[in-house]
């Protein structure tokens, strides 16, 4: 839709369409590439999804797998120089991709805001954390400076921040990792958006206040009516938290099911795979990660048909010739590419691997555990 | 910020201290005896009794620095040889004109140098980056004797367009005085734009990498809010340290405009006393520029932890 | 304030340009998918020289040149005075013209670049031999000495040099040995600095550690193992501070304060250029020396920016 300047009466008229009927984000057939001195890297190569308005959508997948790519593309966040995208983002009814930076703009941190994975690097270090909230009660709600600050401080209380009052006028640095992420928290949700894309939202914390800043966020979904897309390397975080799941492997979408499905009816190999390195309590303490074998692709020179084939202990000369679509399988909501999904934990493939390209110890403890593709080779990719 | 400040405060007397041992000893340097080097070799014997007792020179060493301390405290850097005014009072008269040049080229250099970083470094590379880039290089290598008798010959000789020489205190003439005041201190700002401009740039082009950049536009700011709001800032800690080290080279600058544009700074005083040899007005004055461009740091130091608030925490 | 480590360290200003090349975070997420390491900044770093780059050199070589072989050169005697042409503007006898007195411009040009290039050249020179030697031992042992050499070189930087410069010409006397000495004397601290922030970097490296552990002599581990890591910094730094110091030569020579007249140098020429209305009258006599001034730092200035691109050192308070 094209936008032209006059700001204000664009705000309301974006505001009223919160009536529209259907998802709240639709995405569809969305590319991103980026060059580079070595080629076209395609981050994001052909995604489509829906999110419903309210809803948890955990977007899964390995560093490089570019779902931090597809977060920002969504929202047209990537610097315009060197980027190249194609493909519809709907959000609210109105088309994202179709829009200008002033129009953006109004929907950015308003209807649509984002969490980052490293408070540390995303709040500003030399500004006040009340200052950084403020900013947008200001600039979307037309706060005076009195209303914002008193605003920020019960958004600093309801993330959980004791003392808020004072804590207002605190720089980043001087708060701890957690609390950080609380802020950034209370900053994305300043203006009660429609939708919060988290990206990472707890990588870099402690394994207890990951589980509190989880719980926040959802209990804030709640009481909000928003909806969040939850992007992670860690399927055990989207587990308990996401209506659905999509899981991406360079630059595509792999599987996408309701959670209890995806977890239940795993079709996918490297579903499984990144399953399998969900570390477990109950694991004996010397138990070994089963990281997943191998590298990501290089998304310049990706590898032909399935892109999985090269780490794959289930790939068939078909996989590696020709790319499996994303279809389904009974249930309709279930989508997945592979042309040899397993059932009930098993491989449909037609022969017991032997000869897997990411090395011999791979298929070898794969055969060894009888039911799951999981290599335990050791190596520095493993993402614990 | 007590504890950093502190440091500073100490590390600021330590070195004023140095500065004002180094500086009484320079009499000293001088090779045989001082007073017919100060007076010549004609001089009468009562008048060299005389400088010998006003340099106490009669005193053991240290002794003599504490009376010329104790003095200095005291307002009393000694009188000039030529015309026996004090030196207080010739630094007195001469402070307002250099401390002007300075600012005034600072606001210049300021004026120039930021604008045109923040909207430069927001598409780095391209056309108005590498004219600037490049056109700002040049600047590098223009000292204030080679721009400003270039200025005078085109703007003031050639042109017409300002005075080549004079200066009226601002307090009497406000627009006269700074229209004396545009080409000398427009003389002494080259260097200060280009290196400002030059930090500045690859500062900020770094910081616009950093994730709170993106995270401030995903809130919807303006890009202009973006450049000013939260990314100059963290970008102008080398910009702020150059200004401090930059000093150094103004006040050389403020000298030689001085001398072209024969303007009563401190420059031009110290100038006129180092050819007359009026070795008391020299020490005085290279005292006091000493002092002063420390303290001009320790300024600078106090400005940082304001700008960067995490500068407390080392 | 940055640490100058960080500034010097040419490993973490790879990371700096690094980052510096387009793209976010998630950018890098993505290329770095596809290899660890990106081609990008080593064809950035081997960018050509260029035309500029070649020229800047050129001019510096031609004013080097012509300063030896001045006496060799058929000029004229740089303090002649020629009555019969007196400000003449550029002409066949006298390629640049004669200043008021009759000499020749051309000639008191090339004789008067040999106070600059000395000043600039023997100053630089005097500061590595001392600065450079004392920096590179005192980054790589460290200890209390390091820690006294730092303190003291902080406080030697905080005098503001040309006034420190002035007050000790005045009660020494302003020839080209003092001055040269003393400028020299006023570059220690600064190539200390440089240089012991350079070697300290390196002498905490990997490779430095495995040297000690195969049992090389500190002054084997100096200087085959830190010496030739340092030297880009030091050449790049070096070229900085050589036009710096014939600014203040510069400086000096306009204020009256350098070698005396009649022997010429570009500062005092200048100032001869301007003095008595000669502005108005012969603008030849303060516009040559101006010119060759300001093109021998923008080429010392280029040459030595060029150099830092090359070898990858991060623009910072140099």
């Amino acid at each position: 839709m094209a936008r032209t300047k006059g700001g204000a009466s664009n705000t309301l008229q974006f505001r009223d369409a919160g009536t529209h009927e259907g998802p709240l984000l639709v995405v569809e057939d969305l590319h991103t590439s980026f060059r580079t001195q070595r080629g076209t890297v395609r981050a994001v190569d052909g995604v489509s999804f829906e999110v419903q308005e309210g809803k948890t959508l955990g977007i899964v997948g390995e560093s490089g797998s570019g779902k931090t790519v597809l977060s920002r593309s969504i929202m047209g966040l990537l610097p315009p120089r060197d980027v190249i995208r194609s493909g519809t983002v709907h959000f609210a009814g109105h088309e994202l991709t179709a829009m200008d930076d002033t129009s953006l703009r109004e929907v950015w941190g308003a209807e649509l805001s984002m969490i980052f994975q490293d408070p540390m690097t995303a709040l500003n270090p030399v500004k006040r954390i009340g200052d950084q909230i403020c900013e947008s009660l200001a600039l979307h709600l037309g706060m005076d400076r009195k209303e914002a600050r008193s605003t920020a401080v019960e958004l600093l209380r309801s993330v959980g921040i004791p003392s808020p009052e004072q804590r207002v006028r605190w720089y980043p640095f001087q708060l701890s990792g957690g609390m950080r992420q609380r802020v950034m928290i209370a900053i994305a949700l300043a203006c009660a958006p429609r939708l919060v894309m988290a990206d990472e939202p707890t990588t870099g914390l402690d394994v207890t206040v990951q589980a509190q800043i989880l719980d926040l966020l959802a209990d804030l979904q709640r009481e909000r009516h928003m909806a969040v897309i939850l992007v992670t390397h860690d399927l055990g975080v989207v587990a308990s938290r996401a209506d659905d799941i999509i899981v991406m492997y360079a630059g595509r979408i792999v599987e996408r099911a309701p959670t209890r499905t995806l977890f239940h009816d795993t079709k996918m190999p490297y579903t499984r795979a990144l399953m399998d390195s969900i570390p477990r309590l109950a694991d004996p303490s010397g138990a070994r990660l089963n990281a997943i074998g191998g590298r990501p692709p290089d998304l310049i020179n990706p590898p032909t048909g399935c892109r999985f084939s090269p780490r794959c202990p289930y790939a068939q000369d078909k996989c590696r010739e020709l790319e499996p679509p994303l279809r389904t399988v009974g249930s309709p909501d279930h989508l997945f590419a592979c042309w040899f999904p397993l059932v009930d934990g098993m491989s449909t493939a037609p022969a017991v691997p032997v000869t897997v390209s990411s090395g011999p110890a791979a298929a070898r403890s794969a055969v060894e555990n009888g039911q799951a593709p999981a290599p335990a080779e050791p190596t520095g990719e493993a993402e614990a | 910020m007590g504890k950093y400040l502190i440091r500073r405060f100490i590390q600021l007397l330590v070195v004023s201290f140095i500065i004002s041992v180094l500086v009484f000893m320079l009499v000293h340097l001088l090779p045989g005896d001082p007073t017919t080097q100060i007076l010549g070799a004609n001089d009468t014997a009562a008048n060299r009794a005389i400088l010998l007792k006003q340099l106490g020179l009669n005193l053991p060493l240290w002794h003599q620095y504490t009376i010329w301390l104790n003095a200095a405290f005291h307002g009393n850097l000694g009188t000039s040889y030529l015309n026996h005014e004090s030196v207080t009072h010739i630094l007195a008269t001469g402070a307002p004109v250099s401390i002007e040049l300075i600012l005034i080229s600072q606001l210049i250099a300021f004026a120039i140098a930021i604008p045109l970083a923040l909207v430069v470094s927001r598409k780095p590379n391209r056309w108005l980056d590498n004219i600037s880039t490049t056109s700002t290089f040049g600047l590098l290598a223009l000292p204030p004797f080679v721009v400003a008798p270039i200025l005078v010959a085109v703007f003031a000789v050639g042109l017409g367009w300002f005075p080549a020489t004079g200066y009226t205190p601002f307090t009497q003439a406000p627009l006269t005085n700074l229209h004396e005041m545009i080409l000398p201190s427009v003389a002494i700002t080259a260097g200060s734009i280009a290196v400002y401009f030059r930090l500045l740039r690859s500062d900020l082009i770094s910081t616009l990498q950093q994730d709170f950049i993106t995270m401030a536009r995903s809130k919807g700011l303006s890009t202009t809010r973006i450049m000013w709001r939260h990314a100059f800032r963290p970008s102008s800690f080398s910009l702020l340290a150059a200004a401090g080290i930059n000093i150094g080279s103004l006040i050389a600058g403020t000298f030689v405009v001085e001398l072209l544009f024969a303007m009563p700074g401190i420059g031009y005083a110290l100038v006129q006393a180092v050819e007359q040899r009026d070795y008391l007005v020299v020490q005085g004055i290279s005292l006091v520029v000493a002092i002063a461009f420390v303290v001009i740091q320790f300024i600078i130091d106090f400005i940082f932890t304001i700008v960067d608030p995490r500068v407390v925490r080392e | 304030m940055p640490d100058d480590r960080e500034l010097l360290d040419t490993h973490s200003s790879r990371r700096l340009l690094t980052n510096a090349l387009p793209g976010t975070a998630a950018t890098d997420e993505a290329i770095l998918a596809t290899e660890e390491t990106t081609a990008a900044d080593d064809v950035l770093s081997k960018k050509p020289f260029g035309f500029l780059f070649w020229f800047a050199v050129c001019f510096v070589g031609v004013i080097l040149l012509s300063a030896v072989l001045a006496n060799v050169l058929p000029l004229q005697n740089p303090n002649f005075q020629n009555y019969s042409a007196l400000s003449q503007g550029p002409s066949g006898a006298h390629l640049l013209g004669t200043d008021d007195l009759g000499r020749d411009l051309l000639s008191r040009l090339v004789f008067g670049s040999r106070v600059s290039l000395i000043v600039g050249f023997c100053g630089v020179a005097i500061g590595l031999i001392f600065g450079g030697t004392a920096g590179l031992v005192s980054g790589y042992r460290g200890g209390r000495l390091d820690g006294a050499l730092n303190a003291f070189s902080f406080i030697i930087l905080a005098f503001p040099a040309i006034v420190a410069v002035i007050a000790i010409v005045t009660f020494w006397g302003a020839s080209l040995f003092h001055i040269t000495i003393i400028l020299g004397i006023a570059t220690i601290p600064l190539m200390y600095r440089v240089i012991r922030a350079s070697s300290l970097s390196f002498a905490q490296r990997d490779f430095v550690v495995a040297a000690k552990t195969m049992g090389a002599t500190d002054t084997r581990i100096v200087l085959r193992e830190i010496l030739p890591n340092v030297i880009p910094v030091t050449v790049t730094f070096s070229l900085i501070t050589v036009a710096g110091l014939i600014v203040i030569e510069g400086t000096l020579a306009f204020l009256g304060l350098s070698v005396a007249l009649p022997t010429p140098s570009w500062g005092n020429l200048i100032n001869e250029g301007t003095a008595n209305n000669a502005l108005s009258t012969d603008p030849f006599i303060m516009l040559w020396p101006a010119l060759a001034m300001f093109l021998l730092l923008w080429s010392i200035n280029l040459i030595g920016d060029r150099l830092r691109q090359r070898f990858d050192i991060r623009e910072g308070l140099l």
